[in-house]
């Protein structure tokens, strides 16, 4: 029982690649933002015009919300992108580290401009008279004299700026940029709370470590001791070859990216895929936890190589159809249109992650529910259970109208309670998503849908148009299409999910594979 | 206007928002080797007409001379170079070794380490500091000390006009007397042409040369200590006298008394 948590274990080994990245971009935003905002400083302490415009900009920069910052600069980056791309046929990567780097270089800037014009706005006026009537030019009394007087106000800036850019950082994640953010944004989604403190924990360690050596080279030059400034100088480049060195060998050039949105079923698939890969000796990497339209974006500008996304979303969101209609006409539309954008899709995972409405299994016998026409039936007697968005959604609509669906009561919780609702019986039906492993956890059954009102969410694995024609690559691939059933996912998901004897996402893509092997 | 150290001619000085001339048409010549000291009550405009001299502020109108030169057609960097400032709050650089200070303007004008040292360590004798305090930095140092390190700092670069903002104001009345004593032998030693801004006439008739008493921004009375204290015309400058004449005679009659 002594033996350490597999979760552990687990989260060193994605350590060097996690951390690496996290250093590279805080480090890099940093350094950004010290650069542009220690001139801006200096020119707006003596400028009052300059000043309070500059401040309002950074301190609302500083009111939104880093995930929302984070979130902004990735349209912004992609329109930028593509009206290069139009313009000068040169299109620039929006995703990941840019737009990371820009928007913690933004976040970097209020406490470093701040500071400095606090800093030399509160020197002794006596004494930069004095600096002039010694005979110092304007540059010289700034550098000799203001500057070095203004130092420790502008480095409790750099190390405020320093503090807040690394915890920050972890928000990089959705946009595509591997940080420490990742073992907190898939340890939330898998309710790994091992993997989220990990995450934490690492990213205010570094937030110290930099923190400290800052104010060792700090007091260095106050205190005149070369060698605390030279020990924080050492300091900062060990910690960023620490990052630099596992960071890059991670990074062979060749190697496939596996893109993964934010919840478990798509960590397990990313898992298996990169599994999969690598048993046929390419070497892969993952982006764990990417928005919804981020994944897709980053897809089809070659970011990333390969994902599993669903037919109905791609549907509604990326070709903008509202009509619901049937499964192979949407597959084979979105073939044909993703086609035209250079996408490959491979073909289908061999289950499907739809709405739809489940019951427990011993109360849908005793009714004698097998289908939603049966539930209209008794619906007028029975209470149903939404998360927050079905009861808005579409599909809502769509399934209510087409079998005339008119239930005792409706209510809404956060999806956990609601399969507590249907378990203890204050519910008889929920609206639950088709591959949830709890669905096999609460012993459930999924209503048929025989008009089939609910648009279709196939699973489908895309392939980036870069790697469309890379045969080693397809070939890797191609065993895992059509092998999956719903089942097996709800199985492996629940395996990742579950409170006893939890995996982590490798784990449970192990265990998938081996599954898999033996068909 | 040659053969003076410094002149002004006719100089007014104005601040925006300020009604009324801060100068209004002053004209002063000061001699090569002449100690001059300027008094006159707070906002009378001393300070003003100091701060023309090396350039940290120009009249609006008039002109102002040193060594014969129009300072309008000099560099005022260079010229605060070669003249020695000792400024009312000392103004040491905090961040700054004693040494450093001192060798402020002769670093700006490129000496040699060598050499920079040297001199700091002879100017540290010249004001009667110890050697060591050249590693020091000011904080460590008392308010007399600071002072001398100030004078020392006006005087490394060899000018040969050293301007003075009330320098030594701030101190106890025994170091006072004893910095002032050294300051006027440096000034016949180094043969430097001396203004010194000063509200106390006993400090002024002790030291100076020639008074000049400044009163709303216009010139109204100068002359020797000997000519003032015969007798002066200004009502202004005879109430000025007072004190220090009756602090002459009672402190004459204590000592007859003691005799």
């Amino acid at each position: 029982m002594k033996d350490t948590d597999p979760r552990i274990a687990e989260a060193f080994a994605r350590l060097p690649e996690y951390f690496g990245n996290h250093v590279l971009l805080s480090l890099s935003a940093l350094a950004l933002g010290i650069a542009i905002s220690l001139p801006l400083g200096i020119l707006a302490a003596r400028n009052a015009k300059l000043r309070w415009p500059l401040l309002a900009v950074a301190s609302l920069v500083q009111t939104i919300p880093g995930l929302a910052l984070l979130a902004l600069f990735y349209p912004l980056l992609l329109g930028l992108s593509n009206l290069t791309a139009m313009a000068f046929n040169a299109p620039f990567s929006a995703f990941g580290f840019l737009p990371s780097l820009l928007a913690l270089t933004l976040y970097s800037m209020l406490p470093v401009l701040r500071n400095t014009i606090t800093g030399l706005n509160g020197i002794d006026p006596a004494i930069i008279e004095a600096a002039q009537g010694a005979g110092m030019t304007p540059a010289q009394s700034r550098r000799m004299v203001e500057l070095p007087l203004a130092l420790p106000v502008i480095m409790a800036g750099v190390r405020t700026a320093a503090v807040w850019v690394i915890g920050t950082a972890t928000l990089s994640t959705p946009v595509g940029q591997t940080s420490l953010g990742n073992y907190i944004f898939t340890g939330l989604q898998t309710q790994n709370w091992v993997s989220v403190l990990f995450g934490c924990v690492a990213a205010a360690t570094l937030a110290l470590v930099v923190d400290q050596l800052l104010a060792l080279m700090e007091s260095g030059v106050k205190r005149r001791k070369r060698g605390r400034i030279a020990a924080g100088v050492l300091g900062l480049l060990l910690v960023t070859a620490a990052a630099l060195v596992p960071g890059y060998a991670q990074r062979v050039s060749g190697s496939y990216v596996i893109g993964a949105k934010t919840f478990t079923e798509q960590f397990v698939l990313a898992a298996l895929i990169e599994q999969r890969l690598q048993n046929a000796g390419l070497h892969a990497t993952r982006r764990d936890g990417l928005g919804s339209t981020v994944a897709f974006d980053a897809l089809s500008n070659n970011e990333i190589d390969a994902y599993v996304d669903y037919s109905g979303t791609l549907w509604a969101t990326q070709m903008g159809r509202k009509d619901v209609r049937p499964r192979e006409e949407v597959l084979r539309e979105l073939t044909k249109w993703l086609e035209g954008k250079g996408v490959l899709l491979l073909g289908g995972m061999g289950f499907e992650n739809s709405y739809a409405l489940a019951m427990k299994r011993s109360r849908a016998a005793e009714l004698g529910i097998k289908n939603i026409a049966d539930l209209a039936r008794h619906a007028p007697q029975l209470a149903i259970a939404a998360d927050y968005e079905f009861l808005v959604r579409p599909e809502w609509a769509a399934v209510r109208d087409a079998y005339g669906l008119q239930f005792r009561e409706q209510r809404q919780m956060q999806s956990t309670f609601m399969y507590e609702a249907v378990s203890t019986g204050e519910a008889d039906v929920i609206s639950a998503f088709s591959s949830d492993g709890r669905i096999k956890q609460y012993d459930l059954v999924v209503l048929e849908d025989p008009k089939q009102s609910l648009p279709p969410y196939d699973a489908i694995l895309l392939v980036s148009p870069k790697r469309a024609k890379d045969a080693k690559f397809i070939a890797a691939l191609k065993p895992l299409i059509g092998a999956i059933d719903v089942e097996l996912i709800r199985e492996a998901s629940l395996l990742a999910d579950q409170a006893e004897n939890k995996q982590t996402p490798e784990g449970a893509a192990r265990w998938l594979n081996e599954k898999i092997g033996k068909r | 206007m040659t053969g003076h150290a410094i002149a002004f001619d006719h100089v007014v000085q104005r601040f925006p928002g300020v009604s009324g001339p801060a100068l209004d048409g002053v004209s002063l010549e000061i001699s090569q080797g002449e100690f001059v000291a300027i008094v006159g009550p707070s906002g009378s405009g001393k300070t003003t007409l100091l701060r023309l001299v090396n350039r940290l502020a120009d009249p609006v109108e008039g002109m102002v001379f040193v060594g014969g030169e129009n300072v309008r057609e000099a560099d005022p960097v260079l010229l605060r170079r070669r003249i020695g400032y000792v400024f009312q709050g000392i103004g040491l650089f905090p961040h700054m070794t004693i040494a450093e200070n001192i060798s402020i303007t002769p670093r700006l004008l490129g000496w040699p380490q060598e050499k920079m040292r040297g001199r700091a360590r002879e100017l540290l004798e010249l004001v009667r500091l110890p050697r060591d305090y050249e590693s020091r930095m000011p904080d460590e140092l008392s308010g007399g000390e600071r002072q001398r390190v100030g004078v020392a700092r006006a005087l490394a670069a060899s000018p040969k006009i050293v301007l003075m903002d009330e320098p030594f104001g701030a101190l106890d009345p025994v170091t006072r007397d004893a910095l002032t004593q050294d300051y006027r032998e440096l000034h016949e030693k180094l043969g430097l042409t001396s203004v010194m801004i000063t509200h106390d006439m006993l400090e002024a008739l002790i030291l100076a040369d020639r008074i000049v008493v400044l009163q709303d921004g216009k010139i109204i009375e100068q002359g020797t200590p000997q000519a003032l204290a015969r007798g002066a015309k200004h009502a202004f400058v005879r109430e000025l006298m007072q004190m220090p004449e009756r602090h002459a005679a009672r402190l004459a009659s204590i000592l007859e008394q003691r005799a």
